[in-house]
């Protein structure tokens, strides 16, 4: 097979495109050039493939069936919470709980074990750089517990002020929530650190894990993490699912989420007794066919190897970062020593929205706007931003083709 | 200013200009838009009051609506370039004209010249909110000057 050199012994980034059918397509006649793997990243053929398969070969309700679609259904969609666990490295896997998303896993938290454990006058710390996602679950919660939510400030760089969380902990602090990797810094923030001084003054931590699953290696038992929630479709999967993990006695101290089918073991009017982990927080007829892709999408990014993904990515993320620092009037928001590859930044006298619209018209998708993290867009004092998010798919001559494109932007609106 | 022009008539202009920027290079059509957007008259900062205001998801429009002589003058203005030039189609379409030529403007040249995603739900711009606001405005008048009648 006549192949071109690889540009590194490690990853073959073109080959891996090929696996991506939707990077074919143009856009405003051009190439696509995609970077808003932040907002979602795009499917690999296998991912495709196993939706189809399972529509088309093995379509069946699960858990309850006797013939021999249900337990091939079963068996994949159960096989995805083994490969979550170890993704993850979970202790057991009925520490698993299938959502629909992060948002989901924050809000099924709030809604049970923040029920039935927040009262009047309890702490619960958040961050500045969160996604409403995890702001304002917990607002809802404090609102109706009488609850005080308290902020960790962050420093320019976009990094948090470590003295002050540590300053906001006190014995009334009873929940942290707090973001692993910023959606719209790309700020990676030390979760372990951060963990284990809760737990010092016996409060529990909930890891927003949307945006460091597809990046940073996951180990919640070494974060010592009691919740950690993350979503499927930004890393490679579909959309539609997710999974929040949580340490085995809290699940099972908690009160149910939803009820209805697949959550109960017996039901009569007088009583329900409940099913037990995982199930009693997985009501209804789940979302199979996107949980059984969810462990494909693990496993391609398994095969590859993170660590060779991570490479990758942060040569980008410096490439980037390096051309566009040249381009005058541009500002790069969010600094932090540890960031994964993903860069927002503001110019002057253009507006995000423009600079999308622009971008847009040769084929170039960002994301602008406030990304979700208003609070945090206020703390700069903007609007909102121009993100570039990267993936494993991504190529510095695409990196390229946005330096152009904003220098096009920067002429046509001068 | 009294406007010659119908609605109808004013549109196909747009979309006649649209034709042949669409013939130059893919940039054209935005340049235009971008030159009208910069030219729209600054409103006056009286006018960027919260009721005047329409958020979008991204950027920010003001309009401000003037009524004289049966007819509804509007001044807007955005933080964005690109959506102050198609505000400044909209108001040349659309300023100048009875609440009743208002109510029954088709808007047609949105779509012709390519425009309509920067309509759409997705874009949050406050441009759909802002066509929905001119036509309120007209309904309002009409009903008001029906109850005097």
């Amino acid at each position: 097979m006549i192949q071109s050199a690889p540009i590194q012994k490690g990853l073959d980034i073109y080959a891996i495109r090929q696996q991506f059918p939707i990077l074919n397509r143009t856009v405003k006649g051009k190439p696509l050039v995609y970077f808003d793997n932040a907002a979602t990243s795009q499917k690999p053929q296998v991912v495709i493939d196993a939706l189809v398969d399972y529509y088309s070969g093995y379509n069946a309700n699960i858990h309850r069936g006797i013939h021999t679609l249900a337990e091939e259904a079963t068996a994949a969609f159960e096989a995805t919470r083994d490969t979550v666990k170890h993704f993850i490295n979970a202790a057991e896997r009925e520490e698993i709980i299938f959502t629909r998303g992060t948002t989901e896993g924050i809000n099924l938290v709030a809604y049970t074990w923040g029920r039935q454990n927040i009262n009047a006058g309890d702490e619960i710390i958040i961050s500045t750089m969160e996604h409403h996602s995890n702001i304002v679950p917990w607002q809802i919660l404090c609102e109706e517990k009488g609850a005080i939510l308290k902020v960790i400030p962050i420093n320019d760089a976009g990094e948090l002020i470590m003295e002050a969380y540590l300053e906001l902990l006190n014995a009334k602090t009873k929940l942290v929530s707090i973001v692993h990797v910023s959606n719209a810094l790309g700020t990676v923030n030390p979760v372990k650190q951060i963990i284990d001084a809760a737990h010092k003054q016996g409060a529990i931590v909930l890891v927003d894990g949307a945006q460091s699953s597809v990046h940073l290696d996951i180990d919640v038992q070494d974060m010592d993490a009691d919740f950690f929630a993350f979503s499927s479709h930004k890393l490679y999967g579909p959309t539609g699912v997710g999974a929040l993990y949580g340490k085995r006695q809290l699940l099972e101290s908690m009160p149910v989420f939803q009820g209805g089918g697949e959550m109960i073991k017996e039901v009569s009017f007088g009583k329900t007794i409940y099913a037990d982990l995982p199930y009693k927080f997985e009501a209804g007829t789940p979302n199979i066919a996107d949980t059984i892709a969810f462990k494909t999408a693990i496993d391609f990014i398994n095969k590859l190897g993170k660590e060779k993904i991570r490479k990758h990515e942060d040569e980008l993320l410096h490439y980037a970062t390096a051309q566009l620092e040249q381009i005058p009037g541009l500002t790069i928001i969010g600094r932090a020593k540890e960031k994964v590859s993903l860069i927002s930044f503001v110019m002057d006298n253009i507006h995000p929205q423009d600079i999308g619209i622009l971008l847009d018209n040769r084929g170039i998708a960002v994301r602008t706007g406030h990304h979700c993290a208003q609070p945090l867009m206020d703390r700069y004092s903007i609007p909102g931003t121009t993100r570039a998010s990267f993936a494993v798919y991504n190529t510095k001559e695409e990196i390229d083709e946005l330096i152009t494109g904003l220098h096009k932007v920067i002429k046509m609106m001068a | 200013m009294d406007n010659q022009k119908t609605i109808a008539e004013t549109e196909n202009e747009i979309i006649e200009d649209f034709k042949l920027l669409e013939s130059w290079d893919e940039d054209a059509k935005y340049e235009y838009i971008i030159d009208m957007g910069k030219s729209l008259p600054v409103l006056d900062d009286k006018y960027k009051v919260e009721e005047n205001k329409i958020r979008g998801c991204q950027s920010t429009v003001w309009l401000a609506a003037d009524y004289k002589d049966d007819k509804i003058y509007f001044s807007a203005d955005s933080n964005s370039v690109i959506v102050k030039g198609l505000i400044s189609m909209l108001i040349r379409v659309l300023s100048g004209r009875t609440p009743d030529e208002m109510i029954e403007a088709k808007l047609n040249f949105i779509s012709e010249i390519g425009m309509r995603n920067h309509l759409a739900q997705t874009r949050s711009n406050g441009l759909l909110a802002m066509v929905k606001q001119m036509k309120n405005y007209a309904l309002a008048y009409k009903i008001k000057n029906t109850a005097k009648a």
